[in-house]
């Protein structure tokens, strides 16, 4: 079996891909518990590849203009808009 | 205001005059949106977010003449198995002192289990309505995937999820599943069940003359002798009525806590990567650049809970780890559905323990998630197989802990695990 350790680093790393800032404290923490949660995944190691047997089929519509929301209440949770759109951070 | 803190919002949403829940309340979870009452799904994230739209459910309960008393406490984004990772305070169990109410509906088995309301909906994505039902001493159903419509749920996991009812009754949970039941355009995973001859509340009649009953070891090996005991008791009683059972292996449930965590974390990092403070939510402000800002607000907005799945999902789904974690869960997923099959086609239904154990003491989960992770041992897989399950109430411990008993059917065999339960409940 691998070991699972995990590093602040990776904690970091993954915490970066998530867009989520962490405080030291919770990095700690985390760190630790990933080690533990990851080393309980491992057992998925033994898990033989099994066939997929999908009963499903897709569901079509025509693709047809439908009553929707209004522009106003799409807006209307927004912590701030300009013009009738919503305003998010600058694009870098 | 609840002495156990069952809701987050208590504002009523009159129902139509007449229909089939005329003159009842039925109590809506947080992360179900109902049109202009704040819908919090138990997060800072969303304290203020009053959704512009009733969830099909929410229609369906007023058409009915229900009527909502309020929106009900619950672990963060469905995020937790004792309601206690809630933004808006932890939900006390109102039927045993010092305990956790289960979750992650634990406002709504708790306001049923006090009396509150008349009836509740949960949402289920790998035990979160089974799991408080059986820790208030009440009746909760997950449906079969598809039966009930999703549109307007908050999404945390939704290959695994679905809205159902908690009662105090099979009964009357039969009465409620008839009416959120059935298909929707708006939800293209719903489907039409097979025509049936009876209605859900009619298959509530007690009667499990004949009725084949699978026994699942797996789901006992790691359970609390007390848990155990009160199983024994219920099954000896549903037996003395006519039933009869026999122990059934179900090899791959061994791996579904771990399947069912990589599979939900995985989904939980996709749906709430919407959480970015621009549509809804806080503005993580607007310096810097959108990175910053989002993960500015994410990191206000979200509990540990919801940060720690949202990062484990992450990483499963990151390059160099999909094959490893989330492959082989999907993997997982498949064996189990084989595995319910097969053993379904020899039982009618299928029985344990709801949890593994009793209600646990209030505070203990928080700083051992994984722990609470593995609680969750025998609710998860059925999530994974897409079928039905109830939970009844089975007894107590000699402590006087609730304990509850699941019944898993067929796909689409909603009938046959309330007609076996209606026999406890």
């Amino acid at each position: 079996m691998s070991d699972p350790a995990v590093d602040p680093e990776e904690v970091r790393h993954v915490a970066d891909l998530a867009r989520v800032d962490l405080g030291d404290d919770e990095i700690e923490r985390f760190t630790d518990q990933f080690g533990e949660i990851l080393a309980a995944f491992e057992a998925l190691d033994d898990v033989p590849e099994t066939e997929r047997e999908a009963d499903l089929s897709n569901v079509m519509r025509p693709d047809e203009v439908r009553e929707s929301l209004s522009q106003e209440e799409a807006l209307r949770n927004a912590s701030d808009t300009e013009e009738g759109q919503f305003k998010g951070p600058k694009v870098s | 205001m609840t002495a156990y803190n069952g809701y987050v919002t208590e504002e009523e949403i009159e129902g139509a005059a007449d229909g089939p829940l005329a003159g009842r309340t039925v109590a809506v979870k947080d992360n179900i949106s109902t049109e202009g009452v704040r819908t919090t799904c138990g997060s800072a994230m969303l304290d203020d977010y009053v959704p512009p739209y009733d969830a099909t459910v929410v229609e369906r309960l007023k058409a009915a003449g229900a009527t909502i008393p309020g929106k009900t406490n619950m672990d963060e984004f469905g995020m937790g198995t004792t309601t206690e990772t809630s933004a808006y305070g932890p939900v006390e169990n109102p039927v045993a002192e010092g305990r956790v109410p289960g979750g992650s509906s634990g406002g709504s088995a708790a306001v049923v289990a006090a009396g509150d309301a008349d009836m509740a909906l949960g949402t289920d994505t790998g035990g979160s309505i089974r799991c408080p039902a059986a820790f208030c001493g009440v009746v909760g159903i997950k449906p079969t995937y598809g039966l009930v419509s999703r549109y307007g749920l908050v999404a945390y996991a939704n290959s695994l999820e679905q809205v159902g009812p908690i009662a105090p009754s099979v009964e009357e949970a039969a009465e409620l599943l008839e009416v959120i039941a059935g298909p929707d355009e708006r939800d293209a995973t719903t489907q039409e069940a097979p025509e049936a001859d009876e209605s859900y509340a009619d298959a509530a009649d007690g009667d499990v003359d004949g009725l084949s009953i699978g026994v699942p070891t797996e789901l006992l090996d790691g359970a609390d002798e007390s848990v155990v005991e009160t199983f024994w008791a219920a099954l000896d009683d549903l037996e003395a009525r006519g039933a009869s059972y026999h122990e059934v292996d179900l090899p791959s449930v061994e791996h579904a806590v771990e399947a069912y965590y990589v599979i939900a974390m995985s989904e939980a990092s996709s749906n709430l990567a919407r959480f970015d403070g621009v549509r809804y939510g806080k503005s993580g402000g607007y310096d810097g650049n959108w990175n910053e800002s989002f993960a500015n607000a994410r990191e206000e907005g979200f509990g540990e809970e919801v940060k720690r799945r949202v990062l484990l999902g992450t990483y499963a789904l990151s390059a160099g780890y999909h094959d490893k974690y989330y492959k082989k869960a999907q993997d997982a997923r498949a064996w189990v559905k084989r595995d319910f099959d097969e053993a379904l086609s020899d039982a009618d239904v299928l029985a344990s323990p709801t949890m593994p154990v009793p209600p646990m003491k209030r505070g203990e989960s928080l700083d051992d998630p994984l722990t609470m992770y593995l609680a969750d041992a025998n609710t998860t897989p059925v999530n994974l197989a897409n079928l039905p399950a109830i939970s009844v109430p089975a007894g107590e411990t000699d402590d006087g802990l609730p304990v509850g008993l699941q019944l898993v059917g067929p796909a689409f065999g909603e009938r046959e695990i309330i007609r076996a339960g209606s026999a406890l409940a």
